[in-house]
């Protein structure tokens, strides 16, 4: 098949971050062989993997999911969903599973559908710690036992090779848990015997969408075509405002990434240090001259969550002039009032953690922050405790935002409030926070042995 | 004397995974991007300094293909950790806007 081309659209960055309809149309004029699109990321931070919930709304997803399984089952081509429902654990697959199912029952839609599994569990974790096929990624140490026993959700990201089997196996829509962003564009390629390199980099380009086109974001979220050919992969974006340029596209390979120039996926490493992009029109990027590197070993890579605690926060701020250049001062000694009332409480010091955010001096930055001066004549902060129960991360922010309200500081003049807030109730309980326990990589005895696929007649 | 402010086409920052940190400079061609390189400003030594880590702790690269340079350096909590202040990792450029070129 290396003597023909192959055209792949990803409609959008992210399944329901949503995209002009016209778009697609114009997109769907050229006989595309598959439509895919990326379902999710860890950017929204742990929360969504720990939860089972997704970072998008229902409807947005159905509303994205059902224009592209309508336009693929008229056409006969495959969709392809990777990292479905934002996080993909099982609950976020079983969320897209839903949704689709739906979308086909309302739209007399019949299709056979692969759910690709890629939540793993403690025990497999424990076997391959034991065995030394764990292996940390910078800047993490070496994995424990204990790390494992406290995650909440694990998931391992899919590489091209468990989209390839449910393909093979007929399925004509494959909701895949986390995966490899580029996995989902680049399976088919390898599966029809192109060019890996061109695979992977058209993967790339296509699991953020329109990202590497200008002017960036200009109509909101919207998608771009690749076509794969035997040595090399153009791009173009769906909607007519928008054009990929010979830079746009080059620096669109920094995206979230450590280095542009090599990238490592499961099986082995796209190199993109001979990358060549070039304009064919004013729309349209050719890119040629990646390598892909095979490696013996083959690794997914694990992403692992856990629970830290509940969290309660309130907003508030000061215009006093004389507390804005003493704030650091004024809040070690709200710290020092709460300490005492905790620990009277009987609660450990080391059971909670209470964090001020100061808005207008570092709050974006934190310790990294190298300005040090406070310029501003307002400043924000946000007060927030966590705690192992809702109830306790409730009772200390009580305590903090009463002691913020109203302790002493050296010229105080105000002494009806020197904090005030916006909100009533001003106290904001905010649920289970986790924290990303692990990013490291896994050497599986096959690579579909941390995937199993399951079939479903829709 | 320039700032990167007024020469680069895009300085940003993002999450490179949830422990690590990369700060993205682009400039607009090759001849730009061939100043920069050559005033040597744009270093470990650099990013050291603005982002409080030790140089043995940055990758940098330099990509032609892009005209750009790229940093990146561990983050100090993971992302969405209760010290974290950035889950997206997404306003980490700032110091670097105002760096001085002399070009």
């Amino acid at each position: 098949m290396a003597d023909q081309e192959l055209r792949i659209i990803a409609p959008t960055a992210i399944v329901g971050y949503g995209f002009q309809e016209s778009s697609l149309e114009r997109a769907l004029q050229k006989n595309p062989h598959l439509i895919a699109c990326d379902g999710g990321s860890t950017d929204p931070g742990p929360n969504y993997l720990g939860m089972g919930k997704a970072f998008v709304g229902r409807d947005a997803a159905k509303r994205d999911l059902a224009l592209m399984l309508q336009a693929a089952v008229e056409r006969k081509i495959p969709v392809l969903v990777g990292t479905s429902g934002g996080a993909g654990g099982d609950a976020h697959l079983q969320w897209t599973r839903e949704i689709v199912e739906e979308i086909a029952r309302e739209n007399n839609l019949h299709f056979c559908m692969a759910l690709i599994h890629a939540e793993q569990s403690k025990e497999y974790l424990s076997k391959k710690l034991a065995a030394g096929k764990i292996q940390p990624l910078w800047p993490l140490p070496p994995l424990t036992q204990e790390a494992i026993d406290r995650s909440s959700t694990v998931v391992g990201m899919a590489g091209v090779e468990p989209y390839i089997a449910a393909l093979e196996e007929g399925a004509q829509v494959v909701l895949c848990g986390r995966s490899d962003d580029a996995a989902i564009f680049a399976a088919l390629p390898i599966k029809e015997e192109f060019d890996p390199a061109l695979g992977w980099v058209a993967g790339k380009l296509l699991e953020c969408g329109a990202a590497c086109a200008v002017p960036r974001q200009k109509y909101g979220s919207e998608g771009i075509t690749v076509t794969v050919r035997e040595d090399h992969i153009l791009v173009e974006p769906n909607h007519p405002g928008l054009s990929c340029t010979p830079l746009s596209v080059s620096t669109f390979f920094l995206h979230e990434n450590e280095t542009p120039i090599h990238h490592t996926e499961p099986s082995g490493i796209l190199d993109l240090s001979q990358l060549h992009c070039e304009a064919v029109d004013d729309r349209t990027v050719k890119v040629a001259g990646a390598r892909f590197l095979p490696r013996d070993r083959y690794d997914i890579r694990l992403e692992g969550v856990e629970l830290v605690g509940y969290r309660c926060i309130c907003v508030s701020y000061t215009r006093d002039p004389v507390l804005v250049q003493c704030i650091d001062r004024y809040l070690d000694n709200v710290r020092g009032l709460v300490a005492k009332r905790v620990d009277g409480m009987g609660v450990r010091p080391e059971d909670y953690k209470l964090v001020f955010r100061v808005i207008g001096k570092n709050a974006v930055m934190g310790e990294r922050e190298p300005v040090k001066e406070v310029l501003a004549h307002e400043l924000g902060v946000i007060m927030e405790a966590v705690a192992p129960t809702q109830d306790l991360a409730n009772e200390i922010l009580g305590l903090a935002r009463q002691a913020g309200k109203n302790m002493h500081y050296e010229g105080k003049l105000c002494d009806e409030g020197c904090l005030t807030f916006p909100y009533s109730p001003s106290d904001i309980p905010a649920g289970p926070v986790y924290q990303f326990n692990m990013l490291h990589v896994v050497e599986p005895d096959h690579p579909l042995e941390m995937f199993p696929i399951e079939y479903v007649t829709v | 004397m320039a700032k990167i402010r007024d020469l680069a086409v895009v300085c940003r920052s993002k999450n490179a995974s949830p422990f690590l940190l990369t700060l993205d400079m682009v400039f607009p061609d090759r001849k730009t991007f061939a100043k920069v390189q050559a005033s040597g400003v744009i270093n470990k030594g650099l990013i050291s300094r603005l982002y409080s880590v030790r140089e043995e702790d940055v990758l940098l690269v330099e990509f032609a293909p892009g005209n750009a340079f790229k940093a990146t350096i561990p983050r100090l909590y993971g992302s969405g950790a209760v010290e974290d202040s950035d889950v997206y990792g997404a306003q980490q450029h700032g110091p670097l806007m105002d760096v001085e070129i002399p070009i």
